[in-house]
């Protein structure tokens, strides 16, 4: 069951105009926003399918940007978005794909501060929601059916237990975990599905985790 | 969690519950709430369709960035006073605001999307008209949005309600059978005329394409939630009459799966096919990019 909730049906609330391609939009961007953490110098952003057809009509444009700028779909200040973004020295780059993706809504979101480099791809399945199907290069195989945590961290010996014991400490069940590295020893993935909504208080406790560069939880 | 309507309308009937009550304990259950926090959330939603559709109605009504809609909901109430309306002055005023909610979406004002954005005024649209008719309580108007909920949430798990997956059929379409079987629920039904409502709707909306032109959710967008609006109201008042739909309402929900299935990609919100794509939408088009990427679009 890809929705779980009355309110991914009636709701979000949201600017206008389209769910899909304005209010998914942000929620990608805000997804890769809280996962960089940093403000980034240069935002490059690539659409395909339906996205890359209409994103100018849609303000998918704006959306997207906004949301990396941490703008929640109901934010006002979405409509000026790239202009803000712009007086903050930040460079944004639109470029559109005719590569065939499995979902017609696909963006991908490529971050850099000059030094650290972030990329997530997301699609937009309709009514605003969104599911992130790549994160750093790697493929994320999560069912979107349910809440997840997504954490990067240090690939080190203890990251995974540090993270699921806090997770049992607070008895929340897993579904479906995923974890994953680019180069050994380098930054590493972890994508957990848990079978109920976490207080924010776990959130927080594993950001502290000296092992964990930054957590976020999407699906809620 | 219910799975399909027959599920939802059997859950309902066992219980002697309204089907808004089977959504509000799910909700409940699923996310962990009380039932304070799930009806104040869906009132956060309620407020900000009021403020849309008071929005649309003040002054002159708004207008889009393109001036391509806006004042059409205003159009219509001052029409609807001076009495000369055919259609009847409730079924008048559902489209007006149906309008209006769609107006302020496309103006990119705020709005809350039932079950989208681009489909936003149906739900709304008939809940505001049919309040002045049945005087609701404020519960009960909540309840509207959940039993409207329940109906979508099925569709959302067994189809789609995005027009770049199943056409405008999944939006508009959803839309439109869903508040049919919320207004049957407010007007005193059973679960089971809701769901007869449902599919009365919804079969007259299959095959229905996604086909904005110059790619914005205005033309032909907004006047289709005005008509679903009045679809709504007549499947209900239908459904109200004793009238049961043949074919049974998951099998209409999937019926409108497969139709999206088959549907080009030219007809699924890419602005390829269909009104897009006549020589006026493409006149349009060119008009309004050309000026947009002077202006706001750098």
């Amino acid at each position: 069951m890809k929705y779980r909730s009355v309110f991914d049906i009636i709701g979000p609330i949201m600017v206008g105009p389209s769910s899909s391609h304005t209010a998914g939009a942000a929620r990608i961007g805000l997804m890769a926003g809280k996962l960089f953490g940093e403000q980034p110098t240069d935002i490059t952003i690539t659409f395909y399918g339906s996205f890359a057809d209409t994103y100018r009509g849609h303000g998918t444009d704006v959306a997207i940007i906004g949301g990396v700028l941490g703008y929640d779909t109901f934010d006002d200040r979405i409509p000026e978005s790239i202009k803000i973004a712009e007086q903050k020295g930040i460079r944004i780059h639109f470029e559109t794909s005719e590569a065939l993706t499995d979902h017609p809504n696909t963006a991908r979101v490529h971050l850099t501060d000059g030094q650290a480099e972030f990329e997530l791809v997301g699609i937009s399945i309709g009514g605003g929601t969104i599911e992130i199907t790549e994160l750093n290069g790697v493929p994320l195989k999560l069912s979107g059916g349910g809440p997840a945590l997504i954490v990067l961290h240090h690939d080190r010996f203890g990251a995974i237990a540090a993270v699921t014991s806090i997770l049992a400490d607070y008895e929340i069940n897993i579904g479906h975990m995923e974890v994953s590295r680019h180069e050994k020893g380098k930054q590493a993935l972890m994508a957990i599905e848990i079978d109920d909504r976490m207080p924010t208080a776990v959130l927080e406790e594993i950001n502290r985790l000296p092992q964990v560069e930054r957590s976020v939880m999407m699906g809620e | 969690m219910f799975k399909s309507v027959k599920e939802l309308v059997a859950l309902a009937t066992e219980k002697n519950v309204p089907i808004s009550e089977i959504m509000i304990e799910q909700e409940m259950t699923v996310r962990h709430l009380e039932r304070d926090e799930v009806l104040g959330m869906m009132e956060r939603n309620l407020e900000v369709m009021e403020a849309a559709v008071e929005r649309s109605l003040t002054g002159d009504g708004v207008e889009s960035v393109t001036g391509l809609t806006g004042g059409d909901a205003v159009l219509l109430q001052r029409y609807r006073a001076s009495g000369r309306g055919l259609s009847g002055d409730l079924l008048l005023d559902a489209v007006s605001k149906a309008i209006g909610t769609n107006e302020v979406n496309a103006a990119m004002g705020k709005i809350c999307a039932t079950p989208t954005a681009g489909s936003a005024g149906v739900v709304p649209g008939t809940l505001f008209a049919v309040r002045e008719r049945l005087n609701p309580s404020r519960e009960q108007m909540l309840r509207f949005l959940f039993t409207s909920g329940a109906f979508g949430f099925v569709v959302a798990n067994n189809a789609s309600i995005s027009g770049a997956a199943g056409g405008c059929q999944a939006e508009v379409g959803s839309a439109t059978a869903m508040a049919a079987a919320a207004i049957v629920e407010m007007a005193g039904g059973t679960p089971d005329q809701s769901a007869h409502a449902f599919a009365i709707a919804l079969k007259n909306m299959l095959g229905l394409v996604c086909d904005p032109v110059a790619g914005l959710v205005e033309v032909p967008c907004v006047k289709r939630n005005a008509m679903g609006g009045a679809n709504a109201l007549v499947a209900a008042d239908m459904a109200l009459a004793g009238i049961t739909s043949r074919i049974p309402c998951d099998e209409v929900i999937g019926a409108m799966y497969e139709i999206g299935q088959m549907m080009p990609s030219a007809l699924r919100e890419t602005a390829k096919g269909g009104l897009a794509n006549t020589p006026t939408g493409r006149w349009l088009e060119s008009k309004i990019f050309g000026e947009l990427s002077n202006e706001s679009i750098k």
